[in-house]
Order: C-alpha cells, then structure tokens, then sequence
C-alpha cells in the first residue's frame, strides 16, 4: 500500500520532468528547428512572462488565495511608462512611476482580503476590471508607441549573449525560491495556507503577510509588463489579458493546491517551462491554436489528477 | 410508575466510538405532557443519547420504543416524521427564506398535485395559525424574512417548527442559553401550551434554577451509564449534584510536587461583553491551577482573549510584577506566555505541514537571523524537543495529520515548550487521546512545572482537575465562582456546585 504511495509520489515529482523530457525528445526527431539554440532562446523568451507571473501567483495560491489582477497590473505598468515616455520622460523614471502604481494596486487586493476581509476571488475579480478600465479610461483606449532605446532594452536586449527578459525571469526565480524556502516568511505563508487560525495563535502576523503576498504578485506582474512593452515597443492598455489563467495553470500543474499550505515553486517553474514547451512545440507542428487550447486543459487536468493520487485517496 | 404509560422509552443503550464507551446502559423514559430534564457533566452523553434518539447515530445496543412501538430511524428525518423532533443550540435557519417557507422547508404545499409550484398562500395561513396559536403573531409575521428575526424569535420558530410535524417528543438542547429573561418568559409560556397537549418534552440544561423551575423529573447520566431518575419535587439540588459527580477518580495521577513560587501571572478585571465579565486570576511559578466549569462557562475565551487570539474589552495582565499590554499572540509569545489549544485541528497545528515546520512556527525568534531560518537548528531543535516528548514519528519531516491524536498533542506541546513558556496554558490537554498518552501528558505537566512553568489548565474532566490542580478555579456564566484549594480542591461535589453558579 505505501509502496503504490511512494511510486505515485515519484510519478508526481518526476512525473513533470519525464513529460518535458519526452516532448524534448519527440520533437528533436519531428522538427529540424526543434533543437537548434535560435529555437530554445525562443522558447525561454516566451516562458520569461508567463514565468515570473507564476512565481508571484505561486505565493498567493500557497496562502489560500488567488490573484485575477495581474493581468490588469500589466496594463496599467505599460501604459503609464508607455504615457510618461513618450511625453519625452526619463525611462528609468517611468518603470518607478509604474512600479509605485503597482504596490498601490497589491496593497489594495492585499487590503480588501486580508483587513476587509473580501474572499480573495471576488476582491482581485473587481481590481482586475477596475485596473482594466483605468488603463483603457488613462490610454483612451489608445497605445502609447515608445522609442526610448534603454527602455526596449528591457525586452529586446542582451547581457552577455543572453536576453534580458531570461536574466529576469532567473532572477526572479532565485529570488522566490529563497525567500519562499529560507525564510520565515515562506514558512509563513505556508502556514497560514495550511491553517491561518493556527498561525495566528502561534503569533504569525497572519495579516501583514496576507497584504505583503499580493503586492509581491503585483510586483511580478509589474515586471512583466515591462517587459511586455519594451518587446513590442509599446504600452497597450489591452496587454495581459487572461494572462492570469496561464499563471494559474503552472502554478496548478505544479502541484500547489488551490485552498492553500500544500505546493512548491520548484513545481511551478517546472509547470511553466512544460506549458511553454508544449506551445512551441505545437507551433512548431502548425497545429491549428484551437487544438492547443484542448491539449493545455487536458494537461492541467492530468496533473492534478497525479497530484491527487499521490496523496491518496481522502474519503 | 409501574403502570405509567411512557410515550418514549430508551433502554439499555450502549455505544461507543473507535473503541471509546460513551454510553453503557444508558435510559430515559419520558411520560406524555412531562418536561424530562436531562443533566449530567460535560461528555456525560447526553447528546450521543439524544442524536441516538433522532437516528443520527445508530446504536450498537439497546432499545428505543416509541407509543410502545420499537424504532429503526436511519436518519433524523424518520425520527420527524415518527413524532421527534430535536431544537439543537446551534440554530440553523435558511435567513434569506421567509418565516413560513422555513418552518416547511422539504414539505412544502403545492399548488397542483405533482407539479412544483409552491402555494405560498397555503403555506402563509398554516404558519400564520401557529404563531396565533403561541401567541406570537404580535411579533412574528407569516413573509418576514428569517433574517430580520432575534435570536429569540429564530428559536421560537425552530419550536413551532418542531411541533408543525405533530411531535410528541420534542428535544430541547439547552434552549435558554442564548436567550434574555424576557425571552425566556415566552419559551416557558409556548413550553406550558406543549405540555398541555400531551408532548413529552426532554430538556437538556446546566441551569439549575430552570431545571426545578420547570421540570417534572430529571433523569441523571454519569460518564455513559443511567444513574438514576427522581421526581424533581422530591429532589434537592445537593441530591442531584451527587448524582451527576463521583466518578471514579481513576487513580494515576502523579503528584506535583514542585515547589511554589512567586506569582507569575495576574489578571485583573478581564471582561469581554456577553462572554466573560470581572475575571480575577493568579498563578504561581511551579502551580498547576485548573480551570473548571460547564461547556460555554468562558474559560476557553478568557484564555483566549489573554494571548489575544481574541478582543478583550478591559483588564490588566501583569507579569512578574509588571502590567503588559497584549494585542496580538505574537506579544504573547515574546512575553512566553503560551496556549496550547483545545483543538489541535482548528487552532494547534497546521496539519498538512511536517513536524519540524510545526515546531518552528511560533520559534523563529530563536531559529533566524535577521528572517533567515537557521536550518540546522531549527532541524536539531524541533529533533529534541519532540524526542523529548516521546512523540512517536519516524522523522520530523512527518506531515502532522498522520500522527495519532495523543502524537499531535505532544508535537503542539513541544512547539509550545520551544517558546520557553513562563506561563503555558493548556487547554483539555488530554481530550480525545488514548489512556497511554494522557498519563505520559500529565507526566510533562509535572515535569515542567518542576522547571518553574506557571500552568493553566482548562478541563472539563472532574478526575483530572482534582488529580493534577494545586488550586480549581471555577467559572459559570463567564464569571468566577469560586476558587478551590487543599481539601475543598478535591471535592467534587464543591466544584460541580460552583459550575452551576451556586455559592
């Protein structure tokens, strides 16, 4: 009986793995551009969003919770720095200016969930549609085109042969998977996941780190759009829609539970490099997007149905 | 009584659950228009004997006969629909429904046969004839929403609800509880019009004014077993309260023998509106002091509002001399001042986290540098500590919901000692564990107050109050009633008299 148990929690850990690997493996035989460096840089560029999303929505799903907004977020960073650019502002001014508009944006999800008291889906439900109408009401529906060389270097550019938005996305990986695994704010955020009444008790500022989890999601999502709009050189008050979803799929897929205590960033980063292998490589087979649909469904659906099996079955 | 012909008879009843007797042999028989009272101490079985009666539990042996005729309910719906029908002290009314439409919820009047419109108007009069019937229609109207109704009036409803099915057994689980006297008033008055129809009425209280105010007879439980039934005019409250303690004091508690110190914590004139009011308390280095009463008496929440898990309206904390201020359990903790709860799943441990994490939660004062847990000793620590519980793991990498619950209880104990606690507050330390694990619990409790632990021990067991406590403090209704030491301390009469408030 716990022998099955051991082998489903192998499946589970290296479960992941094996799936990348055998993609890795499929692919390097049924396309010649599969393997060749130009593809996988492609490849880590187009992780490099969706991936940093993750690390936030990573943290606030480990407390319970779950972050609509970021989406949103994204638009407001782009459009605001796109706004002060291209009024002949400083760059470097405007990611501030955009960042700052960020931590508003967390504090007031971080606020409403854990003072109010909102449940987190209904709190980030309404700032994701408040945030998307700033951004359209602030851009008047238009782009804001930006030129600044520095800024699109953000996007476009390279540190040592390597493209920044992947020196970002490591970054920030490390930088969670430090603050989650070796501090006490990680294990705070688990604990209060796992059962917020007993942090409490235990003298766990269950409140503080509550709001301090969403603007962390805010600040990825800060971050991606940034990135965003120095890659397509523009600040659009439409970027990053259902950008959320995606996130919240690799965090799934990585085995966080969604009520909380139970999950690990190890897990999401191997969940977002597997979605992003997974569209390349149907891009790659020119399959048609409909289908890529489907086959990323059944992909979150496998995973947690792992996930379940390799903590048994609860009566 | 031989003749008397009884409406409702349960004989013989055992039952217990994963191997734990609640009840062994337990009886009541209740005449037609009697009010039945049902007492005994907390964990008696009166409401295993009650869910018993309503087929929420089955029984593993025994007789339930009802008109003379035995029952077989599998659900509490059968029990309804037999003729009983329970009012439990947690209410549970749909708030956004209206008065009627809850008082026949799941049998509801239909407009055409078979078809499933409701005829609200039907369902309106029929309610509208209770509540005139009970004198209640002042108040009460057929449409009002049930949210827009008092306490009170929710439990009046659950009462005509009770007697819409034609009970002839209706069970009230301490009806008064949440109620003002003049609230009380009316249930007595709806209670005499019930008795007057012939209903029997079984009558769960702590509340011994009521209990010879209303009664006719009162039928004692005592740690599973039936005790005794007498005529409540017969009967004195010293009679019944005789009957209620003297269990076994099941020998095996360990003495403490730790020398008194200086006081170490006091509290004075704790109160929280409507939960507690005026508490005192003192507790010495080395003292273990017990903290007695019934279920809802607010020991639990004085405690709780001390650590501040819970607002405290006014009071004074002094520690070693010195007033502090708590707003949060993490002031509590920097004053090593610690709880260990009662439930362990709701407020002791995170339960799908390891051992080690659970240790460490409330110790990183000791474990990190500058937020940087300290990994190695957090392991070394979390290591000795359960290891000297004699918490049985096979590491402390093991999620807690896999230990037993005398395991879990030694883990949060551990968490709690991590904390160098000067005053550790237990709450029913012992509920739900196994014989094994209890004494090897009381034996740490003595061992740390050796150390010079101030312990606070809340218990709802009379035997484990008298056998570990210096001194009992007894709480009812949130206040003190009285604070037992030496001889008086081992009474278990005294401390069930000052439970029921008296003096």
């Amino acid at each position: 009986m716990t022998q099955k148990k051991d082998m489903a929690k192998i499946l589970r850990q290296f479960g992941l793995i094996f799936v990348a690997l055998f993609i890795v493996v499929l692919m390097s035989f049924l396309s010649p551009v599969f393997m060749t460096s130009q593809n996988i840089t492609n490849i880590l560029r187009q992780i490099s969003l969706n991936g940093i999303l993750s690390i936030g929505m990573t943290f606030v799903i480990l407390t319970g919770g779950i972050d609509l907004s970021v989406g949103s977020v994204i638009a407001i960073t782009g459009v605001i720095s796109g706004s002060m650019m291209a009024s002949g502002g400083n760059w470097f001014v405007a990611c501030i200016v955009a960042l700052l508009c960020s931590l508003i944006c967390g504090a007031i999800n971080g606020w409403l969930i854990s003072y109010v008291e909102f449940q987190p889906f209904i709190a980030t439900l309404s700032t994701m549609t408040i945030g998307r109408g700033i951004a359209l009401a602030y851009s008047d529906g238009k782009p804001y085109t930006i030129s600044d060389p520095s800024f699109i270097n953000i996007g476009q550019g390279y540190v040592l042969g390597i493209p920044i938005p992947i020196i970002l996305l490591l970054i920030f990986c490390i930088a969670g998977l430090v603050i989650l695994n070796m501090t006490t704010f990680g294990r705070y955020v688990f604990a209060i996941g796992g059962n917020k009444n007993a942090a409490k008790l235990s003298g766990v500022r269950t409140r503080r780190i509550q709001l301090a989890v969403y603007v962390l999601s805010s600040v990825c999502a800060w971050m991606v759009g940034l990135i965003l709009a120095a890659r397509i050189s523009s600040g659009q008050p439409t970027a990053g829609e259902s950008y959320e979803m995606d996130a919240i799929a690799a965090t799934a897929i990585g085995g966080t539970s969604m009520s909380g205590g139970i999950g690990s960033l190890t897990g999401t980063i191997c969940g977002f490099i597997l979605l992003g292998l997974l569209n390349n490589s149907m891009n790659l087979m020119n399959i048609n997007s409909f289908y890529q649909q489907i086959v990323k469904g059944c992909l979150i659906i496998l995973a947690v149905f792992l996930d379940m099996k390799s903590k048994g079955k609860k009566d | 009584m031989e003749d008397t012909k009884y409406i409702l008879e349960a004989k013989g009843i055992d039952k217990s659950f994963s191997g734990v007797t609640v009840l062994k042999g337990a009886e009541l028989c209740i005449i037609p228009g009697e009010l039945h009272a049902l007492m005994g101490e907390n964990g008696a079985g009166k409401s295993t004997l009650m869910k018993i009666i309503m087929g929420i539990y089955t029984k593993d042996a025994g007789t339930v006969t009802l008109d003379g005729k035995d029952t077989d309910f599998k659900s509490a719906r059968d029990a309804l629909d037999a003729g009983i029908s329970m009012i439990h002290q947690e209410l549970s009314p749909i708030p956004e429904m209206t008065v009627a439409e809850n008082v026949f919820l799941g049998r509801e009047q239909k407009k055409f046969k078979g078809l499933p419109f409701v005829d609200k108007k039907e369902l309106n009069r029929m309610t509208q004839e209770l509540l005139e019937e009970f004198g209640l229609s002042e108040f009460i109207k057929p449409d009002m929403k049930m949210k827009d109704l008092n306490i009170a009036q929710i439990q009046m409803m659950e009462i005509i609800k009770a007697i819409s099915y034609n009970s002839k057994v209706v069970i009230m689980d301490e009806p008064t509880s949440s109620l003002s006297e003049k609230e009380t008033e009316t249930l007595f008055r709806i209670i005499a019009n019930l008795k007057e129809k012939k209903i029997g009425i079984i009558y769960i209280s702590h509340r011994m004014e009521e209990v010879f105010e209303l009664s006719d007879r009162v039928s004692v439980l005592r740690d599973g077993q039936f005790i005794g039934c007498v005529n409540t005019k017969e009967a004195s409250r010293e009679e019944l309260i005789n009957m209620m303690v003297g269990r076994e004091l099941e020998g095996g508690y360990p003495h403490n023998t730790a020398e008194k110190g200086d006081v170490v914590l006091e509290l004075k004139n704790f109160t929280r509106k409507g939960v507690f009011e005026n508490v005192n308390l003192s507790v010495h280095a080395g003292e273990i002091l017990g903290m007695a009463g019934l279920v809802g008496a607010g020991r639990s929440e004085v405690m709780r509002a001390l650590v501040g898990y819970d607002h405290l309206d006014s009071g004074e904390i002094i520690l070693e001399g010195k007033n502090i201020t708590i707003k949060h359990p993490k002031d509590a903790v920097r004053n090593h001042i610690i709880m260990a709860s009662e439930d362990r799943k709701e407020l002791g441990l995170v339960l799908c986290r390891s051992i080690k994490e659970n240790v460490s939660l409330q110790n990183f004062d000791k474990l990190a540098n500058a937020s940087f847990i300290n990994k190695g000793t957090e392991r070394k620590l979390a290591d000795d500590y359960t290891k000297q519980m004699a918490t049985k793991m096979n590491g402390i990498e093991d999620m807690v919901s896999s230990l037993s619950g005398g395991n879990q209880q030694k883990v949060v104990l551990a968490k709690c000692l991590l904390s160098d606690p000067k005053v550790l507050i237990m709450d029913e330390p012992t509920r739900g564990i196994d014989v094994g694990a209890k004494a090897a619990i009381y034996n740490i409790m003595i061992e740390l107050a050796k150390r010079g632990i101030a312990i606070i021990m809340i218990s709802s067991e009379l035997p484990e109050l008298i056998g570990m406590s210096d001194r009992v403090m007894v709480m009812s209704g949130g206040k003190v009633t009285g604070v037992l030491e030496g001889e008086e301390a081992a009474s278990q009469q005294k401390i069930m008299n000052l439970a029921f408030g008296g003096k």
